[in-house]
């Protein structure tokens, strides 16, 4: 690596927090057998000054050994690493290779060009956020090249560079480049790619790769190097509006008083304090603290390997998913899917095959297989079945719901592979189109009648009032007195009240502490779909525990939930027992009853607090109503802000 | 949101690899070779399941010439974070004589190789995890992170399992086993960088100072026992030098160095001309030699 003691300037100290802070990107480069691909990787190593010395005297003595450019420098060498590849003269495997520069360290996949060694090829691009395409000038774009890019593409690279190698053999022309370049520019249209460079190249002689070529001065665009250098790609998980997403790998209990979530972070940030739902089962909780080894840290971001606390004690294992409670993913168990077939065997229609997605491993049985596409002219073709390298789009069923994304949108939870059952190979790999048919458990369908459309045309803002508090404190006269006066001026409304709900929806449930749990979440996810049907919708509910209050708030927007805890010493509630129920329960007929042997977890900061000993009913629900016309929840001139 | 650096990533990457295996393999051990990716490995392994202690033994396979400074460091640092460590020779190599200096490659294959291969079956791992990186050399950039061996314990390089974005295939035939290599994306200046930054504990060999040396083909050779047979034309000098790589040290040559500190040995390695294997005598055997040994078992 020759690097000199002058690109130290200042210190090894300075070098080292630069190197540090610089940014990772990952490429592919593909190109047809003699493109030139090793002799440009091996270029830009030695460019670069990747390249020993030791390393430098074995190429030389390799070029004249075997190389294939008549004794002088062969760079393909450099690369091309296993003893069964030279003897072929080819690139059989994927080969990742490191390098650096001032401004970012990179990681390229070398991947073969090969027709039989696709899969290799998707391999390298599955973790790739760009792709070098090479193209030999004499020959442009073809079959390959349309090939490769397909599959890139497929694999949600939206990068592309299209590098025209082996420009000295047509004599450095710009027409020619500019053919290629139109012509690329309108097959890239058909599939899905953004964003397209083009550079004409000479790998052998290194024109254009780091530095500008005096023998095409008519290029005025940046070098390779230059635009791997600046070019920007993020991860679609990595925005900022993304939702968090961590697939649990292992749950961490080392002692009874910690219980950890280990897993990466997919999509998204979080912070301690923040609702997470855990998929499929849907069950809320909060994020208590978060922790990077053993070290804790107030937020992850996607990329992170953590370790995640829940301040509940909820059921969670390895293969779950962890989201924003808020923005969940969909739970499905039948999809549409595209799967590349990576093995000798066959892909069957209603063979059954391991699926292994994120941290989760399923059954899955594929059928039907709907068509499978030409790679090379993208048409869509009948088959029964998917040959290696195939790629075929393909309903498919797994034996459990999983929490999922389309491939386009996260990688992680909508990218699979196949595994054999017998042989325990990998034997495809596949991307989720979107979900068939949703699971009971599916939380979201984007629909375009959405809450703001239904609150415009009622002229509110839908909320939930969730009264709370003993039994007898007043919540259901106070919440009757204010869901009168909010029907007498026009809004649209619901009361839902304890007793009434347990005579239907929740007729089943008992008064267990369990029981008081489903209770509640049942009231809760009804209230929510309530509220997006643009109501105002009245709980009145003793609710008696911090934690479902507070998965009930979890489930809606901030400033959606109001919270109104009643208010009322336990003997006054008493002395009132207008059901005659502390009396059954003082007398041990009614058990687990709130207040007398069950207990009632009074709220922290409840929105309104009303002292229903001091005030009238009537006094208590004005209060309410103020609180709504000062929140702009409801207003007479309909200015909406949501 | 803060976008991660290098370090960050490389460092997330390998702790879900640490992760995944033990999820999803029945006996996971750490080929523990002392060395600094060793160390690093170690440090990954304690974050990625912090804080409990990373459910594997650390598996050490001692050639008989291994460093004296090297032995001291493993048990200390095994003791310090109070994890199982088990040491492994090959009784019947050292039994027959079989030493560095007698018997050039077969040594490494006898007293490495072999022995791995032994201590393995013995145990009955069913994944190791190695410090290796594809940076290296030619044929571990072509090695996928989880990496099946035989019931023989070989590698069969054309027939691959492909390895998309982070989902690995962990699952065996009978008589399969794994290895992983958490490290497979960091290069040599990550490791070091990773080491300067996290305080990660390394053996003082790495770092120079003076010691008595002999020199050999043009190779300094330490002294650091009595064990080395010395010829009379030998001539032991104290010279301030440092490695590279560590193996055996009989095979490991020494650097001359003033490097005395991390930045110092991250400087050197930065202006260095010559690759880090360079040191290691038994990989200097055919350009192919590595891929060879590695389909017979080699870690």
């Amino acid at each position: 690596m020759g690097l000199s003691a002058d690109l130290l300037p200042d210190g090894i100290e300075a070098y080292l927090t630069a190197h540090q802070r610089k940014d990772l990107l990952r490429f592919i480069t593909c190109g047809s057998v003699d493109d030139g691909k090793s002799s440009l990787i091996g270029r830009l190593l030695y460019e670069t000054r990747m390249v020993f010395d030791d390393q430098f005297h074995a190429l030389q003595e390799d070029s004249k050994k075997v190389g294939t450019r008549g004794g002088e420098l062969d760079f393909a060498l450099l690369v091309d690493g296993l003893a069964a590849e030279r003897e072929q003269g080819i690139t059989i495997d994927v080969a990742y290779r490191f390098f650096s520069t001032a401004k970012r360290k990179f990681i390229v996949a070398d991947t073969p060009g090969h027709e039989q060694y696709t899969r290799n090829m998707v391999t390298g691009a599955s973790t790739a956020d760009l792709a070098v395409i090479l193209v030999d000038a004499r020959k442009g774009i073809l079959t390959q090249t349309r090939r490769h890019s397909f599959l890139v593409a497929l694999l949600g690279i939206r990068h592309i560079v299209l590098a025209v190698n082996k420009m000295d053999l047509v004599a450095y022309s710009q027409s020619a480049f500019e053919r290629f370049e139109q012509e690329y520019r309108v097959f890239a249209q058909q599939i899905d790619i953004s964003a397209i460079t083009c550079i004409p190249v000479c790998a052998l002689g290194g024109d254009n790769l780091t530095t500008h070529s005096a023998r095409m001065p008519w290029y005025p665009g940046p070098t390779l190097l230059e635009h791997l250098e600046s070019v920007t790609v993020a991860a679609p998980g990595e925005s900022a509006d993304a939702a968090f997403r961590m697939p649990v790998q292992w749950v961490n209990r080392p002692s009874a008083d910690f219980r950890g979530f280990a897993g990466l972070v997919a999509a998204g940030s979080v912070r301690p304090g923040e609702p997470l739902r855990v998929l499929p089962s849907g069950r809320i909780s909060q994020v208590a603290n978060l922790f990077v080894g053993e070290r804790e840290v107030p937020e992850a971001v996607a990329g992170q390997s953590i370790t995640v606390t829940l301040t509940d004690e909820v059921d969670v294992s390895r293969g779950d998913v962890l989201a924003a409670a808020a923005q969940p993913p969909e739970v499905a168990n039948q999809f549409e899917a595209t799967i590349i077939w990576m093995h000798d065997e066959p892909l069957l229609q209603g063979r059954a095959y391991l699926m292994k997605i994120g941290t989760k491993t399923v059954t899955a049985t594929v059928a039907p297989i709907k068509y499978r596409v030409n790679v090379n002219t993208l048409e869509h073709l009948a088959a029964k079945k998917l040959d290696l390298n195939d790629i075929g789009v393909c309903g498919i069923e797994l034996s459990s719901a999983i929490a999922f994304e389309p491939y386009r949108d996260s990688r992680v939870l909508g990218g699979f592979i196949l595994i054999d059952r017998v042989t325990s190979h990998t034997v495809g790999a596949g991307l989720l189109n979107f979900a068939l048919r949703r699971s009971q458990n599916v939380h979201w369908q984007a629909l375009d009648v959405n809450k703001l459309a239904r609150a415009r045309l009622s002229r509110q803002k839908p909320c939930i009032l969730w009264f709370t508090g003993l039994s007898g404190a007043g919540k259901s006269t106070i919440a009757n007195l204010v869901e009168k006066q909010l029907h007498g001026e026009g809004r649209h409304t619901y009361l839902l009240d304890g007793d009434n709900v347990r005579h239907g929806l929740n007729k089943d449930l008992g008064f267990t502490d369990a029981d008081r749990v489903e209770n509640i979440r049942r009231v809760a996810e009804v209230s929510r779909l309530m509220l997006d049907a643009g109501l105002i919708v009245m709980v009145s509910f003793i609710s008696p525990f911090i934690s479902e209050r507070r998965m009930a708030r979890a489930l809606v927007q901030p400033g959606e939930f109001i919270e109104i805890y009643v208010d009322t010493p336990l003997e006054v509630a008493e002395s009132r027992d207008a059901k005659g129920l502390y009396g059954k329960a003082r007398r041990g007929e009614l058990k687990n009853f709130t207040g007398i042997d069950s207990p009632y977890e009074p709220p922290e900061n409840p929105e309104i607090r009303l002292k229903s000993s001091l005030l009238t009913p009537t006094a208590a629900a004005l209060q309410v109503m103020g609180y709504l016309r000062e929140g702009g929840y409801i207003d007479v001139e309909g200015e909406w802000e949501i | 949101m803060s976008a991660l650096d290098s370090l960050q990533r490389l460092e997330a990457e390998s702790i879900h690899i640490f992760r995944e295996v033990v999820a999803e393999s029945e006996k996971p051990v750490m080929l523990y070779s002392v060395g600094k990716d060793s160390s690093v490995m170690l440090h990954l392994a304690l974050k990625a399941f912090a804080p409990a202690k990373p459910p594997f033994a650390l598996l050490h396979i001692a050639s008989g010439w291994d460093f004296r400074e090297m032995l001291e460091f493993r048990d200390a640092t095994a003791q310090r974070f109070g994890l199982q460590l088990l040491v492994h020779t090959n009784e019947e190599g050292a039994r027959a004589g079989v030493k560095p200096w007698t018997h050039g490659a077969t040594y490494a294959d006898i007293m490495l190789t072999e022995a791995l291969r032994q201590a393995l079956d013995k145990y009955g791992f069913d994944a190791a995890f190695g410090g290796g990186r594809r940076d290296e050399e030619k044929s571990r950039a072509k090695e996928r992170v989880f990496s099946f061996r035989s019931a023989q314990h070989r590698w069969d390089p054309k027939n691959q399992r492909p390895e998309l974005w982070q989902l690995y295939n962990a699952r065996k035939n009978r008589g399969e086993s794994i290895r992983v290599f958490p490290l497979s994306n960091w290069t040599e200046l990550d490791v070091w960088q990773y080491i300067h930054q996290e305080g990660v504990p390394i053996v003082p060999l790495y770092l120079a100072k003076p010691r008595p040396v002999v020199t050999r083909d043009g190779r300094l050779l330490m002294v650091d026992d009595d064990r080395l047979p010395l010829a009379a034309s030998d001539r032991v000098e104290i010279k301030s030098v440092r490695f590279r790589t560590l193996g055996c040290y009989p095979l490991t040559a020494a650097t001359i160095s003033d490097a005395v500190d991390l930045p110092g040995v991250i400087e050197e390695m930065l202006l260095t001309t010559t690759s880090e294997r360079e040191g290691r005598i038994v990989d200097q055997e055919g350009a192919a030699s590595m891929e060879k040994k590695k389909q017979e078992g080699y870690f």
